[in-house]
């Protein structure tokens, strides 16, 4: 019973998942229009399976019902119940910001479906603790997404799905092949087995394991959607129904960070290549940061440019896992810090790609161009995007600001001075083609006077959004002291 | 109640944001009332200040959060002494000035008056601060409600300017959390009280001169010194009136202060060692922006340029390391904030009537607007360091600081002062004086009470400072004696 009580956060959504399909599937067609009873049906029980996997979370969390499931399997502690939190919510938001989108498609019901199992397979990869129930996660996770981003079947959402699962292909094979080194050189599936081996490996295993960690890292980094592994993003981001790119922006890349972690910390932390692959990451990161914001800077689409922003953001968390490694592993700054900033993000980035879905819907255009003037036609949804650029750029008082100093402060104290200075010199780049917008939405007369407003759900989820980072901006200890719990969980 | 000071402006920008769209005019109203209060309670706390004990007094303190894993405490510390009580004054009398001079903003004037208060919530917090990352925090958060202000209110390439002026901050900022990160993690604590205590740094990641550049940078870029300071003039041009004032009187003090509080005493083996470096910037920016200010042909230019030149003093003071040229920059931060705002006020009010600031359209303003003629002599006397005007003191206690230990620096930055008479007078007889043709025949002169007032009241400050200036430079030397005994 505790193998399934510890599997419940991602049994809650596989559940709800199969339950919108099969009943959707039963019901009779009723009514027409957008909003139908079957369409409200779809969106309420995915909600519900939101609802039933967060509160499962916390009676683990409440109960201290922390431990290992299915012989090891999964674990969950307190960075899997974090991530849990985040996927969870995340996928919650994701089906409030799509109700626009779910009145227009015939395929609600697989929609919602596969928003949930997705998010429940991002769970699993994040409460991971064996190689095997790794990829097997990553794999459901990422079909998911193929789908997801072809869900418009336009043209430019066909294309997009199909460059994203044909370079997603790649990326699960050049992964699998680094699991098979470590594998190989281990004889170990379970991290734990591998940490084992891995701290007692001399000089002679070391290019193995670098092999390993490069591929493994090539691999996971197009999830978190990093340079090099980047090519993908701006294509797949802006053909995909806008849902959906938040959604790959935010929990894809986020569940893509937790399994790296999970990995190259509990597996890979003490030994021999530790000092390799921190450097490794840390020239990614300062990769990652100057490409995606000197290429965001001259979009002129606004979901091209938060895509490019994107993987400059990624760079930023990168800076923690460099710290990670730089730094004694058991300090956990570095993990905290990326997590801390994961968090934050979450609500920032969820919170803008709202914002956009309601202002893009109403005025029926993606480009940074038509932004003018928004404020006059909607002040609200124009003050909450301008308030996560804000965050975005890391300016005081939202979770932005916060997030970036934590991970500055990581870097710092790992001896990466010259790592953090590149980190802030990117922010200036990036506060250019964010505040644009900012600016834009302000200062400019809109070419048509028609105020809006978005619709409940929509501003639920954007309100949400905007309440959280503000309120992590004023007082962030909750968060903060959750992410260091989250980090310590690879104390051992 | 010092922390009432400070949040008492974004109270009032709430209530302006929340007003309803048909009663948008009473903005200014509620923002005068706030930043009326504002100035009250400081007044309050000059009064109430002990001027014998050197410490910070009015000290709020409490833990906002604290990460054991990083060993990362941050506490909401503000506290005033005698360098930083005089620069609260300041801000809350030129916000005040401001406001009153928008009486007639009527572009947006819900947001207009917001964001003025919110920038005067973000000023106060950046001189009360005790917590180096509280210092930061609010110096960040100065830059949006000005971008806003810059690029909706301005004229001209409004939108250039902000950005300008918003690239070049972040610019300055991003090097100083590098180096606030790394001072804080070496002496494990960012509380401004404890790390002038500390004296040297040890056992940092990068060395100590390092980080002392990594922090002056952005003081040095806000103050602005040559080469960084091409900011200026743009922003200054271009931004409306108000804007101009407080950017000139207020936000150009943030980088003294900041050199003063903050990279001298924390860091002042590093200060004593940069000391030649540092004066011998501050005389290239003395001479180079007195030159500039002569070719200038726009008004707003050239009181910008004049500005480059006069903060030159400032810095110039500081690098003497000792008590006298150190309250001298202090002064000098005092009496440019007034002076110079009053000049920006005076322009403003010309460009109004005349709308144009090109010297060589302007003439025989005199006979049209006698109320400006005068107050315009008051303050560009003031500001060329005539005796008895605020100017004077500041100055001459700058140079009988420095003298001695850059001889030949402090008297590049003498000239100065005979370059600012040449352009100040030059000016004043080529706009009030000379003919006075038909195209200026129905200018008015400043008449209103919201017009009057303001320039009365500065004024007033300037001249009693000019005659006795011993009631802010006794409050201002028990300031920085802390920061010279440190150095000496």
């Amino acid at each position: 019973m505790d193998d399934l009580s510890r599997f419940g956060p991602a049994l809650a959504l596989f559940v709800a998942a199969g339950l919108i399909v099969v009943v959707d599937a039963l019901l009779p067609l009723a009514g027409r229009g957008p909003w139908n009873s079957r369409r409200a049906l779809s969106v309420a029980l995915g909600l519900l399976g939101v609802a039933a996997s967060a509160g499962w979370s916390l009676a683990l969390a409440l109960g201290d019902e922390q431990g290992v499931a299915f012989d090891g399997m999964i674990v969950i502690d307190n960075f899997s119940l974090f991530f849990c939190f985040l996927f969870a919510g995340a996928a919650g938001m994701i089906i409030l910001g799509s109700t626009d989108l779910i009145g227009r498609i015939r395929y609600h019901a697989e929609y919602v479906a596969l928003v949930l199992t997705s998010a429940a397979a991002m769970i699993l990869m994040a409460a991971s603790q064996d190689l095997i129930m790794l990829f097997v996660a990553l794999e459901t996770q990422a079909i998911a997404f193929y789908v997801l981003v072809g869900f418009l079947k336009s043209e430019r959402s066909s294309e997009a799905s199909l460059k994203y699962l044909l370079l997603g292909a790649i990326s699960t094979a050049v992964t699998l092949y680094g699991m098979a080194y470590l594998f190989g050189l281990s004889g170990e599936t379970s991290l734990e087995g591998i940490a084992v081996y891995v701290r007692q490996a001399d000089e002679g295993a070391r290019s193995g394991l670098i092999l390993a960690a490069v591929l493994l890292a090539a691999g996971l980094g197009f999830k978190m959607a990093v340079v090099p592994f980047q090519m993908w993003v701006p294509d797949v981001y802006e053909g995909a129904p806008t849902p959906v790119t938040a959604y790959l922006s935010v929990a894809s890349k986020a569940a893509g960070f937790a399994a790296v972690i999970r990995v190259f910390v509990i597996s890979l932390g003490e030994g021999v290549v530790t000092n390799d692959w921190g450097d490794m990451f840390a020239v990614i990161a300062a990769i990652s940061m100057t490409v995606g914001n000197v290429m965001a800077l001259v979009q002129g689409n606004v979901k091209r440019m938060l895509g490019y922003s994107s993987i400059a953001q990624a760079g930023t968390f990168l800076i923690g896992l460099a710290a990670v490694a730089a730094n004694d592993p058991q300090a956990q700054l570095g993990t905290s810090s990326v997590v801390f900033f994961l968090g934050t993000y979450a609500f920032t980035n969820l919170g803008a790609f709202m914002a956009i879905i309601a202002i893009s819907g109403k005025i029926e255009s993606d480009e940074i161009a038509d932004y003018s003037g928004v404020f006059k036609r909607s002040p609200v949804l124009a003050l909450a995007l301008a308030a996560c650029l804000i965050s975005l750029t890391g300016i005081p008082p939202t979770a932005g600001f916060w997030a970036k100093v934590y991970v500055f402060n990581a870097g710092v104290r790992a001896d990466l001075a010259w790592l953090v200075l590149v980190g802030v010199l990117n922010s200036v780049i990036s506060s250019y083609y964010y505040l644009r917008v900012v600016m834009n939405m302000f200062g400019r007369d809109p070419e048509d006077e028609l105020t809006f407003r978005p619709s409940p759900f929509l501003g639920l989820a954007v309100a949400v959004a905007v309440v959280g980072l503000l309120a992590i901006g004023v007082y962030p200890t909750p968060l903060i002291e959750a992410s260091e719990s989250a980090a310590r969980a690879f104390a051992a | 109640m010092l922390t009432i000071a400070i949040f008492l402006p974004l109270a009032g920008a709430l209530g302006i944001a929340l007003l309803p769209k048909r009663q948008e005019q009473h903005a200014r109203a509620i923002a005068t009332a706030y930043s009326a209060a504002v100035l009250a309670v400081v007044t309050y706390l000059f009064i109430a200040y002990d001027r014998g004990d050197s410490g910070y007094q009015f000290v709020d303190s409490t833990k906002w959060f604290e990460s054991d894993l990083t060993n990362f405490t941050l506490n909401y510390a503000v506290g005033v002494d005698g360098l930083s009580l005089p620069l609260l004054a300041l801000t809350s009398f030129l916000s005040l000035v401001a406001i009153l001079i928008s009486w007639r903003v009527d572009l947006r004037p819900k947001e207009y008056f917001a964001w003025l208060l919110v920038l005067e919530t973000s000023l106060m917090g950046v001189f009360s601060s005790l917590d180096f990352v509280l210092f930061f925090l609010f110096w960040e958060v100065e830059l949006i409600p000005m971008y806003f202000l810059i690029s909706i209110w301005g004229s001209g390439n409004r939108v250039y300017s902000a950005w300008k002026y918003v690239l070049y901050t972040f610019f300055g900022s991003a090097f100083m959390i590098t180096g606030i990160l790394t001072l804080g993690f070496t002496a494990g604590t960012f509380d401004v009280r404890e790390l002038a205590q500390i004296g040297e740094i040890e056992g940092a990641v990068i060395p100590a001169w390092a980080i002392f550049s990594l922090i002056i940078i952005a003081f040095l870029i806000k103050l602005p010194i040559v080469p960084f300071h091409t900011w200026l003039p743009d922003a200054h041009t271009d931004a409306p009136t108000a804007v101009s004032v407080i950017l000139a009187g207020v936000l150009l003090k943030m980088g003294g202060y900041g050199i003063l509080r903050m990279s001298f005493s924390i860091m002042p083996d590093v200060a004593k060692d940069a000391d030649v470096l540092l004066a011998a910037v501050a005389a290239t920016g003395i001479i180079y922006g007195a030159v500039m200010t002569l070719v200038q042909t726009d008004l707003k230019r050239l009181i910008a340029y004049s500005s480059v030149s006069h903060m030159g003093y400032v810095l110039l003071g500081a690098s003497s390391i000792g008590l006298v040229g150190m309250t001298g920059a202090a002064t000098q931060l005092v009496t440019h904030g007034l002076l110079t705002g009053m000049l920006f006020v005076l322009v403003g009010m010309v460009y109004d009537r005349a709308h144009t600031r090109d010297i060589g359209q302007l003439s025989g303003l005199a006979q049209r607007m006698p109320f400006i003629t005068v107050m315009m002599l008051v303050a560009g006397l003031g500001s060329l360091g005539l005796p008895a005007l605020a100017g004077f003191a500041a100055e001459v206690t700058v140079f009988l600081g420095t003298f001695e230990r850059h001889e030949a620096l402090t008297i590049l930055g003498v000239i100065g002062v005979a370059f600012a008479a040449g352009y100040i007078l030059w000016t004043i007889q080529r706009v009030f004086w000379g003919e006075a043709t038909e195209r200026w025949a129905d200018l008015t002169d400043a008449t209103a009470w919201w017009e009057r007032g303001p320039l009365l009241a500065l004024t007033l400050a300037i001249v009693s400072i000019g005659v006795y200036p011993a009631w802010i430079m006794d409050l201002l030397r028990d300031g920085v004696s802390p920061i010279a005994e440190r150095l000496a």
